[in-house]
């Protein structure tokens, strides 16, 4: 398998709006609704391009999540657009009662999630959306890597039928999934082949797995990376056929701890082949104003946290 | 506007729906009663005369009105329109808050009954529905019309006028939304609890044209609506201000918050089953 590299960095949320962009080509039902963050989300070419297919909500995301569960009915695929904290926490009843309870085809997309929103600071810094999401019953809830996988992803759910949440993020980041690579909801993908431990990672935290299994291999650890981008419906089949073969695993997520990737992995692991487990995920705390990579060493979400945690569970496994 | 005869005809629906929300809420104890028997001619009203609608129940409803439950907590003279009207058996409604139903306490499209196109129930999202299945009615170049009712009561929600704003703004000029003013709501007199103040200068302030009726005439209902439909198409949402009573057709339920969510006893019952004619058999 060949070892990741990556030439340029972009953000995640410009892959979603590349994604919407195509998604409209290829569908008239597709609509996109904004609450006054159509720069922030990249919509602006969706809406230049399909100006009768664009809803400016203003400032009023409970208004947008009852407007778009709505639009599905007569057809429609509405993408709604802001950042993780206002499309999660602040309409969380709305989307339970008129999306997920009522089975709405709505595509809740949300970006500028977690720390490395960086300077704006903890009031926009949500770290627990995915919890929130993952709870909810008939909810998809994804956390793509970089531009290329957010760019598929979009496009993915577009085809999908029932109500999705999608996570991004803010910062520039390395583009290593290759441009054309297909999409598919609730399969993990490995990245990096082992034998040792099992770094699992979603969202911005799979490149810094990757760089942790460098680190791990010059050590004498031979690491398997698997990427998580959809954390339900969680791929627990891929996940028990690895941890089978390593017998040890670490989870990396940039959320709460409580509600995200590591304790779903925790569930699974817990109910079919209970095996050592460390999370590097945020402990119980809100975040900060900040550099993304200042916030991400100080939460404890570096690619050392990942290393430490790895050299963490292979010693537990022995012992 | 329809003739006496008509008329009379909606009222034998609307006493028979009466005898039936009484019934259902008394069967299991449990129910909005005084909401739903305000409410029964507004129900009428759309579902047997004023909208195009198929029973065969399309849940996109591609040329046909719409209709939405914004609050959701008075479900038993929806479903007992809908089964009068024919989307599902009137037997059914003796299933209405048990376990294992089609017919939820508060509507939804988990267990698929017919004519539910969305679960409401938490106050304050159905404006935001019905707005959303407006714009795609215009995307789809459906001319058809969707309705709304909400509760005075719930005008205290923010969501509402977040909606509201919307819809003047997006030009939403093919939807009727309705309020049932009866000035209650479950901790007493909405005027106590959190006034609204001049509620129609309000809605016409945020840019909506503004009808009103009085909800338990059937005449009069039917008139605004032919009206509020002659209104359509003319750039501006508009909203029915709907007067109403509480608990009316039964006399000791009228015009008080206290039957907002409690059952009739074996000899309340009676006692309403008296005041309402039978006119389409009991389910």
């Amino acid at each position: 398998m060949a070892k990741f590299t990556y030439t340029e960095k972009k953000d995640t949320r410009s892959g979603f709006g590349a994604g919407l962009m195509e998604a409209g080509e290829k569908n008239d039902n597709v609509v996109g609704l904004c609450a006054d963050l159509t720069g922030s989300l990249k919509m602006g070419d969706f809406k230049k391009a399909f100006p009768e297919r664009f809803f400016q909500i203003g400032i009023a995301e409970a208004n947008m999540i009852g407007l778009a569960a709505g639009m599905t009915i007569g057809g429609k695929i509405p993408f709604t657009g802001t950042f993780a904290n206002f499309s999660t926490g602040r309409v969380y009843d709305q989307i339970r009662q008129s999306i997920a309870y009522s089975g709405k085809n709505v595509k809740i997309c949300a970006s500028h999630a977690g720390l490395t929103l960086g300077e704006d600071g903890a009031t926009h810094q949500i770290l627990e959306d995915i919890g929130m999401m993952k709870m909810l019953p008939h909810m998809t809830v994804i956390n793509p890597c970089d531009y290329n996988q957010t760019r598929a992803a979009t496009l993915a759910i577009a085809e999908h039928e029932g109500p999705v949440y999608l996570r991004f993020g803010r910062p520039k980041w390395p583009v290593f999934i290759p441009e054309n690579q297909k999409f598919e909801i609730g399969k993990a993908l490995t990245l990096v082949e082992g034998s040792d431990v099992t770094l699992f990672a979603t969202g911005h935290m799979v490149w810094l797995a990757i760089e942790a299994e460098e680190i791990l291999a010059a050590k004498g650890i031979k690491a398997e990376v698997i990427n998580i981008h959809t954390i339900k419906p969680l791929d627990e089949a891929a996940i028990l056929e690895s941890v089978q073969r390593t017998g040890c695993a670490v989870s990396a997520e940039e959320h709460q701890m409580n509600g995200g990737l590591g304790e779903s992995i925790a569930q699974c692991l817990g109910r079919n082949k209970p095996c050592p487990l460390e999370m590097v995920a945020v402990n119980d705390s809100f975040g900060e104003s900040g550099k993304p990579e200042e916030l991400l060493i100080k939460y404890g979400l570096s690619k050392e946290n990942i290393v430490e945690a790895a050299l963490k569970a292979v010693a537990r496994k022995q012992s | 506007m329809k003739n006496q005869a008509d008329i009379e005809k909606l009222e034998k629906i609307a006493s028979q729906i009466r005898r039936d929300i009484v019934r259902m809420v008394h069967g299991v104890q449990s129910g909005h009663p005084g909401g739903s028997l305000g409410c029964t001619e507004y129900f009428v009203s759309l579902y047997f005369h004023i909208m195009k609608h198929d029973t065969s129940f399309n849940p996109h409803a591609e040329g046909e009105d719409l209709f939405f439950l914004s609050n959701g907590h008075i479900s038993p003279v929806w479903y007992s329109t809908l089964a009068r009207a024919g989307y599902f058996e009137v037997s059914e409604l003796a299933d209405f808050r048990k376990l294992n139903s089609r017919l939820q306490g508060h509507p939804a499209t988990e267990e698929n009954l017919p004519g539910i196109r969305i679960a409401s129930g938490s106050l304050g999202q159905g404006l935001s529905v019905a707005l959303g299945a407006a714009q795609t009615k215009k995307l789809n170049d459906d001319d058809n019309t969707v309705y709304v009712l909400m509760g005075d009561g719930e005008q205290q929600e923010g969501q509402v006028w977040e909606a509201a704003m919307y819809a003047a703004h997006h030009k939403v000029d093919n939807i009727i939304a309705t309020i049932d003013y009866n000035g209650q709501q479950i901790d007493g007199p909405v005027e106590e609890v959190m006034s609204l103040l001049n509620l129609k200068k309000k809605w016409e302030a945020f840019g909506w044209t503004v009808v009103e009726s009085e909800g338990n005439d059937m005449a009069s209902l039917v008139t605004t609506f032919e009206k509020a439909k002659s209104l359509c198409g003319q750039g501006k949402p508009i909203l029915n201000m709907m007067r109403t009573e509480m608990g009316q057709g039964v006399d000791f339920m009228v015009g008080t918050h206290k039957w907002h969510g409690i059952a009739p006893s074996d000899e309340d019952l009676s006692k309403a089953l008296a005041q309402l004619e039978e006119t389409l058999g009991d389910y």
